[in-house]
């Protein structure tokens, strides 16, 4: 990322930094939960507990917090979500839990159910109050490569069932995409690394960070000194666009940008253009939109593919881009990155259809946008390389993840594996299920 | 637009909301206000014989329900403390200045012939429409021999209201406690003894909350707790059986009732002068919205006589007093069931958890085409009413009449009645 007249740090009022990447929802003080609370209806087979990949009793935990039982309420969702704090956060309710919730119906507002579930974990991690507990040591060791959403809620569940857990970590911290990869507004003043405290504090977690596989051990080295493996450590690579001049300063991937931004101790020193485009339409796509724009993007263009529908953004995701001033425009592939002296200026779109068989397909017809930043957010890619260097093991793949089976099994027994590094859904509430999922696998086969 | 116009006892007022003997009606401040606002009427706070009582600091209590305020609400005060002839000039001032409206001085003194002779003349020097004998507070009062104490005992009430009749020209209210087993008694007393009119209920022993950090009940007046007067929303169901049973009961002959007891809204007025009410008092609500809420009661009474046709009180005072009746007296042969309406639910379940954990098992949990459906199992349903209760969409569980062809029954004639197998025999 070179500096030049068009992409500047410091566009902002120290002020107004500090109010853009504040909360994006304000916490619910007690009296608006309690109301909010008093909504819900405590229904029976309760459709928002099966739309919650975490299986949360969510009924329980909000009457409880109708109860001023606040703390019972933050156990009952911690115990099926160790990230139910994050969760409250990043989760996109409306396609989950809120989506599915009975008020709909009735009179299409959903009952809060983030914002109570947020409000419940805020107050337990304020109170500092200790709610779990290990049971008595197995005398096993558990191997967790990767220390994200899976890797941590492995860990503290294999923790809280007695065994002795290593997480290794690439990175300097762990948290994975909470600490690195949500948008910053959705988790704000340092909330993942206090999550990550709190999921430590339990205690038989040892953190090893600095530690890569396929670099400082192999997967073998692993199965050899470990009763188990997770393997968490998500998607490492990024899709390109596949133009020439793709390395002209300027183009940059959103994810890395997205990591130095939220790991910048000072947003007035992180440089962005004065036109921006962004090209993609998932969460990445929509938050690296946002997030430009509040760090002083006088223009922002989310350009798209196809359609409004075929977006992975939700369409709450949407109306929050374009409330925050992003323009989206749909069915439109770029087609030439356009630079002078190492820098890109223009970037040449290409207006998209679908052909008779639902294919996509160019039009023929173009249009320029001068543009300061490109930002790709084109998807990310499992690159499966690490596990292989070093190691005699081989896993099996499947559409170029992981493959598992309903425990979150790989194709060796000793080796479990979940997140983004296996199909499904990349919600980080997917992620701890699937770390959960895995530990109590891991546990009924340790203990034979 | 009907006519609100209300006549109780003689006691005459523009439409049939009063103001309880109470707090808001304690001085000619607050009352005036009320008159302003548009209140049919008072019950001036109860007054006493000089010195005046002296009340504590921290009065007040309430019940707060999944977040709506005062649902129940209670009071741990005394009657008036100001001087008597602070009250009385103040009464005889608003008479005055407001005579259409309905002035009624409540009463509380000794049980003696002499107190009541004493304090009659000088209320009736005020210009007041009447008065209302307070037998009714439950607490502070009663352990003086006043209040609930006169009114727990009928022999008691019916000698007081005799002293009364006998020493003023003005109708006299008698006005009960709830805090007895049979209200029938102390109000055929009331009427044995001459009274004009019976007010109910006043408040209801109570307790409101226990407040688990200082391990005190609430009011709290330094670090203690004394049960208090019970009233709000909660107590209007006890209070409109009583004013029924009393309408209903020959013995009471028609005695003219003005009803008490969480009076909110002109619908809960509506269903007191059905039970026979002539006027209504109100205190909770006032307390809680200020006088304003007067103008609501008032015109929702009118537009809902006007839906009605009712032009007057009259026509519908009393209206659904036949239809209360001793249990003896249901058809049993009547029968319904719930009937579910598809297009309304919204798959919450609470239908089926309420029946199939607590009642007959007579709603199904199914999925259909793997969305959740809520049936009646129509054999199983006796018709209880829980699931129309508990579902939290309107009309979308309805109680059908299932047409049996079976003739009116009451328990007295029906076979399965033990006393009638005996006869058989």
């Amino acid at each position: 990322m070179t500096a030049s007249a068009d992409i500047q740090a410091g566009r902002l009022r120290p002020d107004d930094y500090v109010e853009n990447f504040n909360d994006v929802h304000p916490p619910l003080d007690r009296k608006r939960a309690v109301i909010e609370a008093s909504r819900c209806y405590y229904c029976y087979d309760a459709p928002c507990v099966e739309a919650c990949p975490t299986g949360i009793d969510i009924p329980s935990f909000i009457r409880k917090i109708a109860t001023d039982n606040v703390k019972g309420s933050a156990v009952d969702i911690l115990s099926e979500n160790i990230m139910g704090g994050a969760c409250a956060r990043v989760c996109p309710t409306e396609i989950l839990c809120e989506g599915e919730c009975v008020r709909n119906t009735q009179e299409e507002k959903p009952v809060k159910i983030g914002e109570l579930q947020r409000f419940a974990t805020d107050r337990l991690f304020e109170s500092g109050a200790e709610v779990f507990e290990r049971a008595p040591s197995s005398g096993k060791t558990v191997a967790v490569v990767g220390g994200g959403p899976a890797g941590l809620s492995a860990a503290h569940r294999l923790s809280m069932l007695g065994h002795d857990v290593v997480v290794f970590e690439a990175r300097d911290k762990v948290g994975g995409l909470n600490e690195y990869g949500i948008a910053a507004y959705k988790v704000p003043h340092d909330f993942a690394q206090r999550e990550v405290e709190f999921i430590l504090s339990l205690g038989g977690i040892d953190v090893r960070c600095g530690q890569a596989i396929g670099k400082d051990f192999s997967l073998s080295d692993l199965r050899r000194d470990y009763d188990a493996v997770f393997l968490s450590m998500g998607m490492a690579g990024v899709n390109a666009l596949g133009l020439e001049n793709e390395d002209l300063a300027g183009v940059v991937d959103a994810v890395d940008y997205i990591a130095d931004l939220r790991q910048s101790g000072d947003l007035s020193k992180l440089p962005v253009g004065r036109k921006v485009v962004v090209i993609g339409g998932g969460n990445t796509a929509i938050d690296i939109a946002v997030q430009t724009k509040r760090l002083g993007a006088e223009d922002v263009t989310l350009v798209y593919r196809r359609g409004k529908d075929n977006m992975n953004a939700t369409w709450h995701e949407q109306d929050f881009a374009q409330l925050n001033g992003v323009k989206i425009k749909h069915w439109a592939q770029p087609t030439k990155l356009i630079g002078k002296d190492g820098q890109v200026k223009e970037i040449e779109f290409e207006y998209t259809q679908l052909d008779d068989k639902g294919r996509l397909m160019g039009t023929g017809d173009h249009f320029t946008l001068l543009v300061d930043q490109v930002f790709k957010a084109i998807g990310q890619t499992f690159v499966p390389t690490p596990l292989v260097n070093g190691s005699a093991d081989v896993l099996e793949l499947a559409g170029g993840r992981i493959a598992v089976n309903e425990d979150r099994q790989t194709s060796l027994p000793d080796v479990w594996a979940g997140g983004d590094c296996v199909a499904g859904d990349d919600l980080t509430v997917a992620a701890v299920q699937d770390g959960k999922v895995a530990a109590m696998a891991i546990d009924r086969r340790l203990r034979g | 637009m009907a006519d609100l116009r209300c006549n109780i006892a003689g006691v005459q007022s523009p439409n049939p909301f009063w103001l309880a003997s109470a707090p808001p009606t304690d001085k000619e401040y607050n009352v005036v206000r009320a008159f302003k606002a548009g209140w049919g009427g008072v019950v001036w706070k109860t007054l006493g014989e000089d010195p005046p009582v002296v009340n504590v600091s921290s009065r007040y209590g309430a019940v707060n329900y999944n977040g709506t305020r005062m649902a129940g609400f209670n009071n741990i005060e005394l009657i008036t403390d100001r001087p008597l002839d602070v009250n009385l000039r103040e009464i005889k001032q608003v008479k005055r200045d407001w005579p259409d409206r309905a002035m009624v001085v409540s009463l509380m003194v000794p049980c003696e012939e002499e107190s009541w002779k004493r304090i009659l003349p000088l209320v009736e020097d005020t210009g007041a429409d009447a008065v209302e004998l307070n037998f009714g507070c439950p607490h502070g009062m009663s352990e003086r021999g006043m209040g609930s104490a006169v009114g727990q005992v009928p022999e008691y009430i019916e000698m007081v209201t005799r002293w009364c009749k006998k020493y003023t020209r003005m109708p006299v209210f008698v006005k009960l406690t709830p805090n007895i087993t049979n209200i029938l008694h102390p109000a055929r007393a009331a009427k044995a003894g001459g009274a004009d009119a019976v007010s109910l209920i006043n408040t209801i022993n109570s307790i409101v909350t226990v407040d688990l950090d200082a391990m005190a009940p609430t009011p709290i007046v330094g670090g203690k707790g004394a049960h208090g007067g019970y009233c709000g929303p909660a107590v209007k169901p006890i209070a409109l059986n009583m004013v029924a049973e009393i309408a209903r009961d020959p013995e009471c002959g028609g005695i003219p009732i003005s009803g008490i007891g969480g009076v909110s809204n002109w619908r809960d007025a509506a269903e007191f002068i059905s039970l026979g009410s002539g006027s209504v008092q109100v205190c909770t609500a006032a307390m809680h919205y200020g006088f304003k809420i007067v103008e609501d009661m008032a015109d929702g009474l009118s537009n809902w006589m006007d839906s009605k046709g009712y032009k007057t009180l009259d026509d519908f005072r009393g209206a659904a007093v036949p239809n209360v009746v001793n249990w003896n007296q249901l058809d049993m042969n009547y029968e319904c069931v719930a009937e579910i309406n598809q297009d309304l639910c919204i798959k919450c379940g609470l239908c089926h958890v309420a029946c199939e954990d607590t009642s007959h098992q007579a709603i199904f949990a199914k999925r259909v085409e793997g969305k959740r459906h809520y049936e009646v199992n129509v054999p199983e349903c006796v018709g209880c009413n829980l699931c129309m209760l508990a579902c939290p969409v309107d009309d979308c569980i309805t109680m059908v009449e299932v047409d049996n062809g079976k003739p009116y029954m009451n328990w007295l004639q029906d076979p399965r009645n033990p006393a009638n197998i005996k006869a058989a025999e």
